[in-house]
């Protein structure tokens, strides 16, 4: 307990600074409504419900950091993870499987209604540790190899993982994703009888303040995020991540195990990933197969670089000023714009051609490499992170797919 | 904990011979798969491989595209695909628009036409990648590869979004000038006017290629600045030149490629993400950063589509074929990481 007083006097007043921040983040479904009758800026306050997306996309972007950021292992397929957690929680809280009928700790629906329906906070922590599961088979054959392969290995994973669940309908004669039409209703989170003497909402999906209680369940989730990743950094593992972002060679050296260590940046990220995915697909009532592309890793990968790579609170900025872009920023800007006199004569007589919702990808095309070629830092720059880009590093991982695993006493290579 | 002990199995199953034998078993049932449908009927099985071997030679245009700019800079170029797209998208204005080839122009007209949009369109994405290049990648060249990696997936989108800008999300074709009719039939098997036509201008580029890397000056400088760049530079190799050019063969490349497709397919902004993907894919099947390797591996997943998609006895359909591809993908880098023709260094042509 010392050390923890020790650390926040010498932060001195930052360290109000989280506790105001989350103040107002709670406090955000009582007053985010009237903001919104400001003057110029009323109208791109978002409401409680883009909020809620906000975070969700925001705590993938933390899973993801941990996995890109610290252990510097570039994951395009982050999109699997977000589909796995969607997809437990749809099997064990919808009428998917409607040839059994089991209910444990569900609420708000009917004892008689078929499927296997959990109680939502539980099929959140399965979920979680399905996708772990997933993201220690995606790795085990993939993290030997090198940083680009690993990215398109990762990739490919992406691409599959969407399609398997597309085409899933058919199992050998078992109806496994329900295919294109996708999972829906899903059940939504709730405290049941015990809670609602205690004034909380049984059911969220009944509560008359849906929004609200979505929003604060997923500002919980995330700052249980946060708080994991913070401690994960400072933990053993954590600083052994970081060490194989900056050396492999050295941290083999070290006595690092890379590939458990590897291992454990993408369970540990994959089940966050699977956390929110579970969290979200309750959140829209719903897990479709459309809604799983790679476009979607991409989004999330920017949301790092913007922030900062290896930097939480750079990430957690990042995630919720992209996620707001996405969500609703783009479309309102959008809107405003088209509303405004358009500038005639030699130029364009209307707004017809500003359509930044159709151009977002492009948009974020554009955020990834400006922020690579100006300020590769990011956002809210690690330190450590930001000394490695300035300086440079050795770059030449230990394993390799030219070197077999076993080839400890590599030449350097020189390029 | 087990996913411990699952590691370490792995590690155990990885040191053994185990591996090379899944492996092997996993030949030996596309190699029965292979060899039933084709008792089944082997007219059939012999005009999809036509297929296979059509769509295979576009994918290997494509590929060769990411093997040299890979072997000189080992960067995987996303954004090579979307400079595929945005070619074959120009090529179609400029066929239909521009110089308003009609199906029932003379054949005169036609060839020219092709040849000139070829010459154009070639020309124009060398320098378009180029620009690319100098723009996006060369500052990052001391810096972390995974920038580098980074900076080429925001190309991509980029890029993506020019071909959105310019031709919406429509669909682009060509008139079929070139029929779609039997051009001659060899023991039942017809192969007809638009593949032999993708075989005609395709050998040619390959050959070109091939001479130039081989033969020339500038081919020489780029086989040596992929072995070792700093050597080169010292032995007085203009290194940011060498790079430009890759880029501008892997763009002519593109163009090519893009032409090519057009004949018999049709393109929208985002096909050249996918169709990247695959030729990605076929570059590492062959061994990344070896030419002849990239052309192989391109036949290779070419065949596979279109066994994959045409054939009937026990075959997954085309609902799986990304699945399939991207399968092959993650297995090669289990089993082969270095590829089919690979050898143990990345360098080389």
């Amino acid at each position: 307990m010392n050390a923890v007083q020790d650390r926040l006097r010498s932060y001195g007043p930052w360290a109000l600074l989280p506790v105001a921040l989350i103040a107002l983040g709670a406090l955000y479904p009582q007053y985010g409504e009237s903001l919104g009758d400001l003057w110029l800026v009323g109208d791109f306050i978002p409401s409680v419900n883009s909020m809620v997306i906000m975070i969700v996309f925001t705590m993938m972007a933390v899973g993801l950091n941990m996995v890109v950021g610290y252990a510097g292992l570039l994951d395009l397929g982050y999109v699997a993870f977000y589909a796995a957690g969607a997809y437990t929680a749809a099997w064990f809280a919808s009428q998917q499987f409607d040839q059994w009928t089991f209910h444990f700790g569900s609420v708000g629906i009917s004892e008689e209604v078929p499927g296997i329906h959990l109680s939502l906070w539980l099929v959140l922590i399965i979920a979680g540790i399905f996708t772990a599961l997933a993201g220690i088979l995606i790795g085990l054959p993939t993290l030997r190899l090198r940083g680009d392969y690993l990215a398109i290995v990762t990739l490919g994973f992406g691409e599959i993982i969407p399609q398997v669940v597309r085409n899933g309908d058919n199992v050998f004669g078992f109806d496994l994703t329900h295919g294109t039409f996708g999972i829906s209703p899903i059940d939504s989170p709730g405290f049941g009888s015990i809670g609602e003497s205690l004034g909380l909402p049984l059911s969220y999906q009944q509560s008359f303040e849906r929004a609200q209680w979505f929003y604060w369940t997923a500002l919980a989730l995330l700052l249980v995020t946060i708080f994991c990743s913070v401690r994960l950094r400072d933990s053993r593992l954590g600083r052994a991540w970081i060490a194989i972002r900056e050396d492999e060679t050295a941290a083999a050296a070290m006595g690092i195990p890379l590939m458990r260590t590897k291992t454990w940046a993408y369970a540990i990220g994959a089940f966050f990933g699977g956390v929110a995915g579970a969290f979200y697909a309750s959140f829209k009532s719903g897990a479709f197969p459309a809604d799983f592309y790679f476009n979607i890793s991409v989004f999330l990968l920017c949301m790092v670089i913007l922030g900062g790579m290896g930097s939480i609170w750079g990430v957690v900025l990042g995630g919720m000023i992209l996620g707001y872009l996405n969500v609703e920023g783009l479309a309102t800007i959008g809107s405003e714009v088209q509303g405004l006199p358009a500038p005639g004569g030699f130029l364009w007589d209307d707004w017809d051609w500003f359509e930044p919702t159709k151009f977002q990808f492009g948009i974020y095309g554009v955020i990834i490499v400006l922020m690579m070629l100006l300020r590769p830092e990011g956002l809210i720059p690690e330190r450590r992170h930001k000394i490695e880009l300035e300086l440079g590093v050795a770059d030449t991982p230990f394993y390799d797919t030219q070197h077999e695993a076993a080839d400890t006493d590599r030449e350097p290579k020189n390029d | 904990m087990a996913a411990s002990a699952l590691m370490d199995t792995f590690d155990r199953l990885r040191k053994s011979s185990v591996t090379a034998l899944v492996g092997y078993a996993l030949l030996g049932l596309v190699g029965v798969w292979l060899v039933g449908n084709f008792v089944q009927d082997p007219r059939e099985f012999i005009q999809v491989g036509l297929i296979g071997l059509t769509t295979g030679l576009i994918f290997g245009l494509v590929a060769l595209g990411y093997t040299l700019v890979y072997g000189i800079l080992q960067l995987i170029n996303f954004a090579h695909g979307d400079v595929f797209a945005l070619s074959g998208l120009v090529a179609s204005t400029m066929i239909v628009s521009w110089l308003g080839l009609e199906r029932d122009a003379s054949v005169l007209a036609i060839l020219g036409g092709m040849l000139l949009t070829l010459i154009v369109i070639m020309a124009l994405f060398a320098v378009v990648n180029t620009t690319i290049e100098f723009v996006a990648y060369r500052r990052l060249r001391r810096a972390p590869r995974l920038a580098a990696l980074i900076t080429a997936v925001g190309m991509s989108f980029i890029v993506q979004n020019i071909s959105l800008a310019m031709y919406d999300v429509n669909v682009r074709s060509v008139p079929s000038f070139i029929p779609r009719s039997e051009a001659f039939a060899l023991g039942g098997i017809s192969v007809s006017w638009n593949k032999l036509a993708i075989v005609v201008i395709t050998l040619p580029v390959l050959a070109l290629l091939t001479w130039f890397v081989t033969s020339t000056k500038q081919g020489k400088a780029m086989r040596a600045v992929a072995q070792d760049t700093e050597a080169s530079a010292m032995m007085g190799i203009n290194v940011n030149r060498t790079i430009s050019v890759t880029f501008a063969i892997a763009g002519a490349l593109a163009g090519a490629a893009a032409i090519v497709y057009l004949l018999q397919f049709n393109m929208r902004y985002d096909t050249g993400f996918e169709l990247g993907l695959i030729a990605f894919t076929a570059a590492v099947l062959g061994g990344i950063g070896n030419l002849s390797g990239a052309v192989l591996g391109a036949l290779v997943i070419g065949f596979v589509q279109a066994f994959n998609e045409g054939l009937t006895w026990y075959t997954p359909g085309s609902d799986w074929t990304r699945s399939i591809v991207f399968g092959i993908l993650i297995a090669i880098l289990v089993f082969r990481p270095e590829g089919l023709l690979g050898e143990r260094t990345p360098e080389g042509a």
